[in-house]
């Protein structure tokens, strides 16, 4: 199993990412943004989180136009597995590959605490090791977070289970930090191989540091 | 020809700068505001003569990377 993962001039959770998948088993490779193709053994490709390009114009949006970004997609619309935690999660909206945007947080603070999350689809590689309505202990980190998407695909994400975790406090019921619309904390796209979340899952893989509830989302990608 | 661009949030997509500003507003005595946006102004030069290609060229540019077209509008000015 190998894990790629991209860093781009700002990039800062590529090290945890790192540290996260080969404490579970995984090869990994930190890949940097100027490369303009994907190593061909890859079986999972992670956008990591952090402030790529400084979040200059929106969160994601420069990182969009890397030279890396072309064969990212190339890969994803091959049926590659993409993973975007938190700032990757923003470059996946941004660059089309997920739908809906992330806006700044409602309250317009940078949110850092662990927050609970309820899992709403497990049907996917993502979170088949959890069950519909189980509830999760995972760091968040950041200042957009807001998720938005208009009308219209909202109702498609519900009707293609598309909607993968959602903000709750720790009995599952919704309780959220940043605004976004419907409490929704990760999507994936229609055809369930690419993956985004604002939670840090690879921030959770020692109760030392309050919680492991990271480690049974990143083996999905590893038993796929 | 200088060219101005202007981004703002979409009306219906929630503008939290706004509001915070709307308040701060009012909290020093400016009771008679409302509907408070905070959008970016992006200004650059283009070297172009053509207006409609310049149009067409700056379009391109807000649709792909100045504004975030499902969340944000953008509108273009021509400063001659």
């Amino acid at each position: 199993m190998k894990v790629t993962i991209l860093q781009f001039p700002g990039t800062n959770c590529e090290y945890d990412t790192k540290s996260a998948f080969e404490s579970l088993g995984a090869t990994t490779e930190i890949l940097w943004h100027k490369s303009d193709e994907i190593p061909t053994d890859t079986n999972l490709l992670v956008v990591a989180g952090g402030f790529s390009y400084g979040d200059y114009l929106r969160s994601g949006a420069i990182a969009t136009f890397s030279p890396v970004m072309q064969a990212v997609i190339k890969y994803a619309n091959g049926g590659g597995k993409v993973l975007g935690i938190c700032n990757g999660f923003q470059v996946l909206a941004e660059s089309g590959l997920l739908p809906g945007a992330l806006m700044r947080n409602s309250g317009l603070h940078f949110l850092s605490k662990h927050h609970h999350l309820k899992v709403v689809d497990n049907d996917n590689t993502f979170l088949k090791e959890l069950a519909n309505d189980d509830v999760i202990n995972l760091p968040i980190a950041h200042h957009d977070g807001n998720y938005f998407i208009d009308n219209k695909g909202l109702k498609e994400l519900y009707a293609n289970n598309q909607v993968l975790l959602k903000y709750t406090d720790k009995d599952g019921n919704i309780s959220n930090p940043n605004g976004s619309i419907d409490s929704i904390a990760g999507v994936c796209n229609k055809e369930k191989n690419v993956f985004g979340l604002m939670p840090h899952p690879e921030r959770a893989m020692e109760l030392l540091l309050g919680s492991d509830d990271g480690i049974k989302m990143l083996r999905g990608f590893l038993n796929a | 020809m200088k060219i101005v661009v202007n981004v703002s949030l979409k009306n219906g997509v929630l503008d939290s700068q706004g509001k915070a500003v709307h308040h701060a507003l009012n909290s020093i005595g400016f009771n008679n505001v409302d509907n408070v946006r905070v959008g970016k102004q992006i200004i650059f030069d283009l070297n172009e003569n053509n207006e409609a290609k310049a149009k067409s060229d700056v379009t391109k540019m807000c649709e792909d990377l100045l504004a975030n077209t499902v969340i944000e509008d953008y509108s273009i000015e021509i400063v001659k």
